[in-house]
């Protein structure tokens, strides 16, 4: 019964046919499952992990297809079976689990009518029959109350509530394998932990095979038995989870490593492993030269007392019957110049909704925010023009924080110019300066942002935001919606501004081990309110209220992980 | 915890990075430019509209230069020369192509002459409309609480009235108000007020809610982080990046607005029998269809169908160029 | 039916109703206003309805009697009051009672507009399915040629080709009029002869034939985005029937937006019955509201728009509530845990 290879990928090959050239999504792999364990596919954008899920379950989206390789379920081989007969092997003998549980149900009909159907479909129940399997696998993923809520719409469920559903439905008809693509991708990190348990528990007791695709290589080293490591079409390293992440043969595994910020301990910088031409010169000593002085400030730099935000949940014709949601509630805390003061919660904490305040983006339902010892007050419109002009910030979403229609000079230019920080002849040359120094080349400026990946474009928002000379930088969630290699980057420069420019910032995110990496001092939110500050290597060693041992025990382990070129 | 809504979703789950989507986005944002053009390359029902659009409007540009006699000029005319039959029929004329109609109007002529003045106030219609539309829907999803209401409850209320009704009553109230002086002048500013009136909402609508998501996004934060003027934010920053949509309206409406010219002055309340559109030549030409003059009607019928159909062709093809899911 | 705990679903949905009728009497309230806008300012009403002997006293006494030198606001009120127990005045032009002529052609628009609403309905949800499922078919592509055509040929054109060869070169159907009409008192219909069935075909085809064409395309595109959803890849990757998705996933969920627009639709019908009407002279208010308008009788036009408003308000609250019965995210909020 051991060893009993479930799934097995022989030299699969998936291509995509475009007008230009074909894009090799995945280049010849090659793995099996066996009975009972997790598979972890690791890799970053475009490695053809989730291509390699799709392959299995034969639902590639045309123009996509296979072009070579073999895949069997156990003796049978499975890709290029009609689509009638992979259809009753699909949901039947393979389950998958999606990533977004938002979109994965159909709103117009109960859970109890989605599952109930699968399960008369592929088990060939009758409904009473269905109906009581049903019940019980809601019971057995964790939902209270199963007998009532299977009669409910998937919107009376919360996120990590109808993941859980999902994972009944890919459960339903007792499956031999299951295929999980990014499966907690989409939930918060307290819910993740339980979603992630939940799976692994499931497929031990029921002895399926698991596939489980992702980018985070904390999820791979807590869930999984095994390890492949992707990129770019290709399985460059594959073995037991513990030998590849703590003792990585290949390079980019190495880089790959190396890259994960750890919460156990603050290293000086990310060890630039190159792979595949990934380098990249950035020289802000040399920006530092021109830099105005900083002034070093008596008290913090930004004082923030009580602030309070409300935002309208429910709008009505008369005042008191609308509803409002306190999203930031009396929230207040210091930054001293030079320092990085990190924001951490879940989503909803209200962390980015303090940015905004902060950033005047928002106004404030009450409290008072000082900077440099100044009230900071919108009916003063010289007082604001100058705030403005020693602010600025770094936003999360590289693809829509840069106007799609202007160009990049434009863009760097624009907060310089309006805010007439340079004069107007020296324009050009300064942002083919900042674009040198942030390694995009002087010659960038006259493309277009599409033109960049997400890593780049997060440099020239960087250079946006240094075109003002600012003193102070509000980052928020810089680097969550980049992969890990490229955090690492992008992580490095902002240590270096700190370091050499001088610049205070303040610092949000969700990710604890960045976090630990990136400040000095820490502020926990939970639902708007602030539960503690702390500097951070106390925070880590010495959490002082429940939620944030609860927050750091949910932490994935990444003691596994080798540490190879890293350096305090 | 509150519902979370679809926008949050979608942020949430960009925020995470869906890692497959971020190649395949900055791919097509990168190819899109010059995948228009391929598709329309590669489309020959669309080539065919453009080319047919192409030289209806070239010979409305040019009638005077191209029609064998201006009809608009009394001088012109003889009552002996009316409802002659086209030129191959029995009793047909060559000076008359296609025939003439009850007053010794050339079709062809009129033809040409009656598409100048359907095209001129579709376009004219069109503008007035996009400009309307465009600026009440930026002010709106921009904007946002009190003037989105006023704005978009008074949209919602002319939405459940079709167009042609709209523009009925508009042109309807307008003679009255105008007391029917000037018909001749009047009939063509009246026309192209009411039908752009009636068609602002669909603008209004599509640039609202494109703004609101636009408004959202980082770029438009860091535009309002250095206190750029919301004025200059709109038109600098959002109106760019909700244009595509428009565009598509804009022809699809172009369409629209010859129709309901056509049908306005096929009712008799549109351009005058003087100077004939092709929906005023249809309703002249509807008298004579029982006593065997078809001609009169037919050829200004087949001519709008064609034009119609070209632009229409024209609006599909570029919806679905400028919508890369539909790829 | 889902079970609610509690009253909290009720009460929703009663106010969810309540909302909604107090928004269509604002609808009516301003419709109302613009309607009286027009018969008050546009045009003397006085002139209109004596002849040019009268002299200036007997005018000033009429408009006495009109009420026509009281406050505007006191005007609005007794215009509404009126207009609620039917009054709207009499004709400029005909010299009758406005809701007498109203009620005399009202059964004859109704009529025309639910066959072709009917018709529009029956075959274009259907043909909007097959185009949408089977995208690359032959009989895919024909019905998508025939329906930009249908939506590029104008209302009145389709009437005149259809006249032109039905009834003048093979005589087969009546160019206009009712045919026979059978009076039951209170409504004339001539769905009960066989010359007024006749005489309804090219009509109802014609009105009907452009609202058809909008249809199909509005479920196909809607069913197209439908078939992109994650819900129904995660129903094709439990292995479900391609029926069981497309038929019951996917068609339910397509026809929630097109029951709205639907409903739109169908209000434009009895709007566009006034071209129609005008093509085979079918003796409706949309053409008598044609006739008003080319003379400027504002009491019919007010009227009319006033009628038409009601119309619109019941089908769209019909609309709502058929919506909050397919959409359990309206019917069913809270209870998330």
């Amino acid at each position: 019964m051991m060893n009993e290879i479930l799934v097995s990928v022989k030299d699969l090959v998936v291509e995509f046919p475009m007008r230009k050239r074909t894009l090799t999504a995945v280049n010849g792999i090659s793995f099996e499952i066996i009975k009972g364990e997790m598979l972890g596919v690791v890799g970053e954008s475009g490695a053809g992990k989730s291509m390699t899920g799709a392959a299995i379950i034969g639902l590639i989206e045309p123009p996509g297809r296979i072009t070579n390789g073999e895949i069997h379920l156990r003796e049978e081989r499975i890709d290029r079976l009609p689509s009638e007969i992979m259809r009753g092997i699909r949901g039947k003998r393979i389950g998958v689990i999606f990533q977004d549980p938002l979109t994965s149900l159909n709103p117009l009909y109960t859970v109890g009518q989605q599952l109930t159907e699968t399960i008369e479909y592929h088990l060939k129940t009758g409904a009473a029959e269905a109906r009581k399997k049903a019940i019980a696998l809601l019971d057995r993923v964790g939902i209270p109350n199963p007998s009532v809520r299977i009669d409910q719409y998937p919107h009376q469920f919360s996120g990590g509530m109808r993941q859980r559903v999902v994972i009944a439905l890919a459960l339903c008809s007792d499956p031999e394998v299951i295929i999980a693509d990014e499966p907690t991708t989409a939930l918060d990190v307290s819910i993740q932990a339980q979603i992630l348990d939940l799976i692994k528990e499931l497929a031990k007791e029921r002895q399926v095979g698991v596939i489980l695709i992702t980018h985070d290589m904390g999820v791979i080293a807590e869930t999984t038995d095994r390890v492949a490591v992707m990129y770019n079409g290709e399985i460059v390293e594959t073995g037991p989870t513990k030998k590849v992440l703590g003792e990585p043969e290949h390079d980019y595994t190495k880089s790959l490593i190396a890259a994960v910020p750890r919460p156990d301990r603050k290293f000086h910088r990310f060890p630039q492993i190159s792979y595949g031409g990934r380098e990249t010169v950035f020289d802000i000593k040399d920006l530092a030269r021109n830099w105005p002085e900083t002034k070093k400030s008596e008290g913090p730099l930004v004082e923030v007392r009580n602030i309070t935000k409300k935002f309208l949940e429910k709008s009505s014709f008369i005042p008191s019957q609308r509803k409002y949601f306190t999203a930031v509630d009396e929230v207040s805390f210091g930054i001293n110049t030079g320092e990085v003061f990190g924001l951490v919660g879940e989503s909803g904490s209200g962390k980015s909704t303090i940015a905004r305040m902060i950033a005047a983006l928002y106004k404030l339902d009450g409290g008072e925010i000082d900077f440099d010892g100044k009230l900071v007050t919108r009916t003063d419109k010289n007082a604001m023009f100058e705030f403005r002009r020693q602010i600025q910030m770094i936003f999360q979403d590289p693809y829509s924080s840069l106007n799609p229609r202007h160009r990049v000079d434009r863009i760097i230019a624009e907060p310089a110019l309006h805010l007439g920080v340079i004069p107007k002849e020296n324009v050009q040359d300064r942002v083919a300066e900042l674009l040198d120094k942030v390694g995009l080349g002087a010659e960038s400026g006259i493309k277009y942002p599409h033109e960049f990946s997400g890593g780049q474009r997060q440099r020239i928002s960087i250079a946006r935001a240094l075109a003002t000379q600012p003193r102070f930088l509000i980052c928020d969630e810089p680097t969550s919606a980049l992969d890990v290699s490229i955090q690492a980057q992008i992580l490095n420069i902002l240590k270096d501004l700190q370091e050499h420019l001088g610049l205070t910032m303040l610092f949000i995110s969700h990710d604890l081990p960045v976090v630990r990496q990136m400040c000095d001092r820490v502020g926990v939110l939970k639902d708007g309110k602030l539960l503690e500050v702390q500097e951070t290597d106390k925070l880590f060693t010495n959490p002082q209220t429940d939620y944030t041992k609860e927050l750091l025990q949910l932490m994935p382990k990444t003691d596994m992980l080798s540490t190879e070129g890293l350096s305090a | 915890m509150p519902y979370v809504t679809g926008e949050e979703t979608t942020a949430r789950t960009q925020a995470a990075g869906r890692p497959e989507n971020v190649v395949r986005k900055s791919l097509i944002t990168s190819m899109l430019d010059s995948d228009i053009w391929h598709s329309f390359k590669r489309s020959k029902i669309t080539i065919l509209a453009a080319i047919v659009t192409f030289l209806i409007f070239f010979g409305a540009l040019f009638a005077p230069l191209i029609a064998p006699q201006n009809p608009f000029d009394p001088a012109n005319l003889s009552l002996i020369d009316s409802l002659i039959p086209p030129v191959w029929e029995e009793g047909g004329d060559a000076r008359f192509l296609l025939g003439t109609d009850d007053q010794g109007r050339g079709i062809l002529s009129t033809l040409l002459y009656g598409s100048r003045i359907s095209l001129a106030v579709g376009f004219a219609s069109v503008i007035f409309a996009a400009i309307l539309g465009i600026s009440l829907g930026l002010l709106a999803g921009y904007v946002g609480g009190r003037t989105d209401a006023v704005i978009m409850r008074i949209a919602d209320i002319q939405l459940t009235f079709p167009a042609i009704l709209i523009a009925l009553l508009i042109d309807g109230s307008l003679r009255g108000a105008l007391g029917g002086i000037n018909r001749e002048q009047s009939a063509f500013y009246v026309l192209v007020f009411s039908i752009g009136l009636s068609f602002w909402v669909q603008y209004a609508r599509t640039v609202r809610s494109s703004t609101l998501v636009e408004k959202n996004k980082e770029y438009v934060q860091a535009a309002r982080l250095i206190g750029l003027h919301p004025i200059k934010i709109m038109v600098r920053h959002v109106l760019p990046n909700v244009m595509g949509p428009v565009l598509v309206i804009a022809t699809i409406n172009l369409a629209l607005a010859i129709i309901t010219e056509a049908t306005l002055s096929f009712l008799g309340v549109g351009i005058p029998p003087t100077q004939p559109s092709l929906g005023t030549m249809i309703r002249i030409g509807n008298d004579f269809l029982f006593s065997g003059e078809w001609w009169i009607t037919m050829f200004p019928g087949v001519m709008l169908a064609i034009l119609v159909l070209a632009v229409n062709l024209l609006g599909d093809w570029l919806r679905d160029a400028l919508n890369p899911r539909l790829r | 039916m889902p079970r609610c705990s509690g009253g909290a679903c009720h009460f929703s949905m009663l106010a969810f109703v309540i909302q909604r009728l107090f928004q269509s009497a604002l609808v009516m309230l301003i419709v109302a206003l613009i309607a009286f806008v027009m018969f008050t300012f546009i045009g003397d009403p006085v002139d209109q309805m004596v002849g040019l002997e009268t002299t200036l006293e007997e005018r000033e006494q009429l408009r006495e009697q009109l009420g026509l030198k009281d406050p505007v606001p006191i005007q609005f009120i007794n215009y509404i009051g009126r207009a609620i127990q039917g009054d709207f005045g009499i004709s400029y032009q005909f010299k009758r009672p406005v809701a007498t002529m109203i009620g005399e052609r009202l059964p004859a628009t109704l009529e025309l507009s639910m066959v072709s609403a009917l018709f529009a309905l029956i075959a274009g949800i259907p043909m909007g399915v097959y185009t949408a499922l089977k995208r690359d078919s032959f009989i895919s592509k024909i019905f998508l040629t025939v329906s930009l055509v249908g939506i590029s040929l104008p209302t009145f054109l389709i009437g005149i080709l259809l006249i032109f060869v039905f009834a003048v070169q093979l005589q087969w159907l009546p160019s206009f009029g009712r045919g026979q009409t059978v009076d039951l008192g209170w409504w004339t219909t001539g769905l009960l002869t066989s010359s007024g069935i006749k005489a309804l075909i090219m009509p109802a085809i014609t009105l009907g034939l452009f609202q058809m064409t909008l249809i199909m395309r509005l479920v196909r595109s809607e069913m197209l985005e439908v078939l992109r959803t994650d819900y129904i890849k995660f129903a094709r990757a439990r292995g479900l029937r391609d029926r069981a998705i497309h038929f019951g996933h996917a068609l339910k969920n397509t026809l929630v937006p097109v029951i709205t627009i639907t409903g739109l639709q169908l209000g434009a019908i009895i709007a566009f019955a006034i071209i129609t009407e005008t093509v085979f002279s079918w003796p409706g208010m949309g053409l008598l509201f044609l006739q008003a308008v080319q003379d400027v009788d504002i009491p019919i036009m007010s009227a009319y728009l006033l009628m038409i408003a009601f119309l619109f308000v019941v089908i769209n609250l019909i609309v709502d509530l058929l919506y909050v019965f397919v959409d359990p995210r309206i019917r069913i909020t809270g209870g998330e845990t």
